[in-house]
């Protein structure tokens, strides 16, 4: 009965395509092949619709990486593997006429040697760029898929909405999907102000059954569904100020539209148990702000989420419950510069992360600390080494990061190894489900 | 007694007039009359005048570090510099090189007096980070040059002291001694010498806070622009402690290009190439 009730709701997914094996493509292929199409057409751009313009600048660079994960671990989950391997690719085209008008086209391509939901491709940026005077101040318009950063934590964003999370990259949540928009800023010297109209909702990635640092149950994408009518092509709109007030930087950001995290329902396939991702709509106010006072950074960012469900499964109704939620991160940031007479920079961090939810947060960060620090050589390489330990402040769990890099005797070679541990994870915690994923990662990258 | 001090009084009336139409205004003899600290101050502030008034300006920059064995290492970068009504230049570093930092740029918002704003535009995240203006003490891109190095030289960021008149090299130089006012700067002193003639920097040596000689800077190969703005093509910094050094080549100068206030906005670093 709950099983019918739950088939009607879903929605399929229409980019999906039935593969030659019968099986269903996943989604996320064919952003990768819209990519290339559309990265193919761009470039014919100069010669087709500007024959005088757009040759005026023109740069091409980008990254090739190769990456491995190791799991020391044993798997949580079965079917889980110990070891993932791959390469991606990163490109950035640029062309700019006259006037600074110009086009830029980011293509990113992921192979996963293992994990066939690993591999996508995702146009990270594609949009057309202008800007010009407004009486003492400017005007800028950017359209089409852009990324768009706010905020001033290191420990994660908590302000920033704009774009997907691309969870499957790094499960840090640094890292973006490109998200279509129409970006209009004005700016002068009262700050700035920008407005966003958004559409073609992002869906979240996640990995698959092999993958590791994923829920116990495997997240299928085809069972999407959202609170819109308009599902994907519901119009997001957002703004956000920006202005300097002495010492103080200030963001003010609003955001109304479909959610970028989504609620994960339970369904009960044949198959088994699989979530069903569903987006509904909410409104969020935000605030970010950095107060820079000699070597010391006093930074905040909060926000107020409203029509957002929180991770409390409310079994009879198969559904989780709607919260209304404030959540910050308060955070310092204080360098050491030349220390002990050197060229090296230490760097200390001190976040504390805030969720009102708390044990229904949907993530690890309902009441947890966060201290680091970053040791820059400053030498021809960059070498760099940074530790941290996030703990949360009512359970006992701790997660444990070291991190280096260091350019290559060729300048063009960049070495990165990440670890993180993750220790005596609470089972009451969000994150349980990574309790045995501690990761090295090693990544080579070629810039060119 | 009369008679003979009349005289002698139109001779220096005489005189002062005849040195006024025929000597520069900005003779050095007049640079450095009084106290120490009144001709330092003059000198520091002739030659600061000196450089004002070429309202913008892009330059390439090519830096070579070289370690103690001699192994060279290359940066390269761009510049865009504008004078800023009532206030220090705003300055916006773009990095071409290494390639991993490619697009990477640096806007500073310097001030007379008071620390400078300091913004850093990470293209990968596309994230505006406000950075500490204390950072002046720290190595730019890994080179011998600190941040506070590498920006036009504020009078009112030091207290100046005249200390001599000697010969540098073909020329003759008024060496100056600079205290920063800055807690935050990595020098306790800097000895300069300027030539007499155009009151351009020729030599640095910078003394760290334990007051021992660091770094000496040579600035080399001064051509005019414009006419009257003095810019240089080789600038050598040198680590006395640890024997390291870097050559910053200055090339494609251009003055006078459409570069106003709203090129060097935090909107405007979003968009740097």
């Amino acid at each position: 009965m709950l099983f019918e009730k739950t088939q009607r709701r879903i929605i399929r997914n229409p980019f999906t395509v039935p593969g030659k094996d019968g099986r269903n493509v996943p989604a996320s292929l064919l952003p990768a092949v819209f990519a290339v199409v559309l990265g193919v057409l761009v470039s014919l751009l100069p010669t087709v619709a500007y024959p005088a313009g757009f040759t005026d600048e023109v740069d091409i660079s980008g990254r090739l990486s190769t990456e491995t994960w190791l799991y020391p671990q044993s798997a949580a989950y079965p079917d889980q593997r110990s070891y993932a391997g791959g390469l991606a690719l990163e490109t950035t085209f640029y062309v700019e006429n006259e006037e600074g008008t110009s086009i830029t086209v980011t293509p990113f391509l992921r192979y996963d040697a293992g994990d066939p939901d690993r591999t996508y491709g995702d146009f990270r940026e594609a949009y057309l760029l202008m800007y010009g005077d407004a009486g003492d101040g400017e005007w800028e318009l950017r359209l089409g898929i852009d990324r768009v950063f706010w905020g001033v934590v290191e420990l994660r964003s908590l302000v920033d909405i704009i774009n997907q999370t691309d969870v499957i990259e790094h499960p840090n949540e640094k890292i973006k999907m490109g998200q279509p928009m129409a970006h209009f800023t004005w700016s002068g010297d009262w700050g700035a102000l920008e407005l966003f109209a958004m559409t073609w909702h992002r869906a979240r990635i996640y990995p698959g059954s092999r993958g590791r640092q994923r829920y116990e149950f495997i997240v299928d994408q085809d069972m999407i569904s959202y609170e819109s009518g308009a599902k994907k092509w519901h119009v997001d709109l957002a703004s956000r100020y920006s202005g300097l007030l002495g010492p103080l930087e200030i963001g003010l950001s609003l955001f109304n539209g479909t959610n970028r995290e989504p609620t994960l329902l339970p369904i009960f396939l044949d198959s088994g148990l699989v979530l069903a991702p569903h987006y509904e709509k909410i409104r969020q106010f935000g605030v970010d702000a950095q107060l820079t006072r000699g070597s010391l950074l006093l930074k905040l960012e909060a926000i107020y989420r409203a029509g957002a469900k929180n991770s409390r499964y409310i079994q009879h109704l198969n559904t989780l419950e709607e919260e209304d939620y404030i959540a910050f991160i308060l955070g310092s940031e204080y360098t050491f510069y030349s220390i002990l007479g050197s060229n090296s920079d230490l760097i200390l961090f001190a976040e504390w992360a805030y969720d009102g939810r708390g044990r229904w947060a949907t993530n690890a960060f309902e009441n947890d600390l966060f201290i680091a620090a970053r040791l820059g050589l400053n030498d021809p390489q960059s070498t760099e080494f940074v530790v941290s330990v996030l703990g949360s402040l009512n359970k006992s769990s701790r997660v444990l990061a070291g991190e280096f890099k260091r350019r290559l005797s060729s300048d063009n070679w960049l070495l990165h190894i990440e670890t993180s541990a993750f220790l005596d994870i609470d089972e009451d915690d969000f994150i349980y489900y990574v309790r045995r994923d501690s990761y090295i990662k090693i990544n080579l990258a070629y810039s060119f | 007694m009369i008679r003979f001090s009349i005289p002698r009084t139109i001779f220096a009336v005489l005189g002062s007039f005849l040195a006024i139409c025929f000597w520069p205004a900005e003779s050095y003899s007049d640079l450095l009359s009084g106290t120490a600290e009144e001709a330092g101050l003059r000198v520091a502030t002739e030659s600061r005048e000196r450089q004002k008034g070429f309202g913008n300006f892009t330059a390439s920059l090519t830096m070579t570090l070289r370690n103690k064995q001699g192994k060279e290492t290359q940066r390269s970068l761009r510049l865009k510099v504008m004078e800023a009504q009532e206030d220090g230049d705003r300055t916006l570093f773009v990095f071409d090189h290494p390639r991993d930092v490619k697009g990477t740029a640096f806007l500073v918002h310097a001030h007379k007096t008071g620390p400078d704003k300091q913004w850093l535009y990470l293209p990968a995240l596309k994230r505006v980070k406000g950075i500490s203006a204390s950072k002046q003490s720290g190595s730019f891109m890994g080179s011998e040059f600190s941040y506070e190095d590498m920006g036009a030289v504020e009078v009112g960021k030091f207290t100046h002291r005249f200390i001599r008149e000697e010969p540098c090299g073909d020329l003759k130089c008024l060496v100056l001694e600079r205290i920063p006012k800055s807690q935050d700067s990595g020098y306790s002193r800097q000895l300069v010498w300027l030539d007499r003639e155009e009151l351009r920097t020729i030599r640095v040596h910078y003394f760290d806070r334990r007051d021992e000689h660091l770094k000496t800077m040579v600035v080399e190969g001064y051509a005019k622009y414009l006419d009257r703005f003095w810019r240089s093509s080789t600038i050598t910094m040198i680590n006395l402690l640890t024997g390291k050094s870097t050559v910053l080549l200055w090339s494609d100068y251009k003055f006078g290009t459409d570069l106003d206030a709203k090129d060097f906005t935090k909107t405007a670093l979003k968009r740097i190439r």
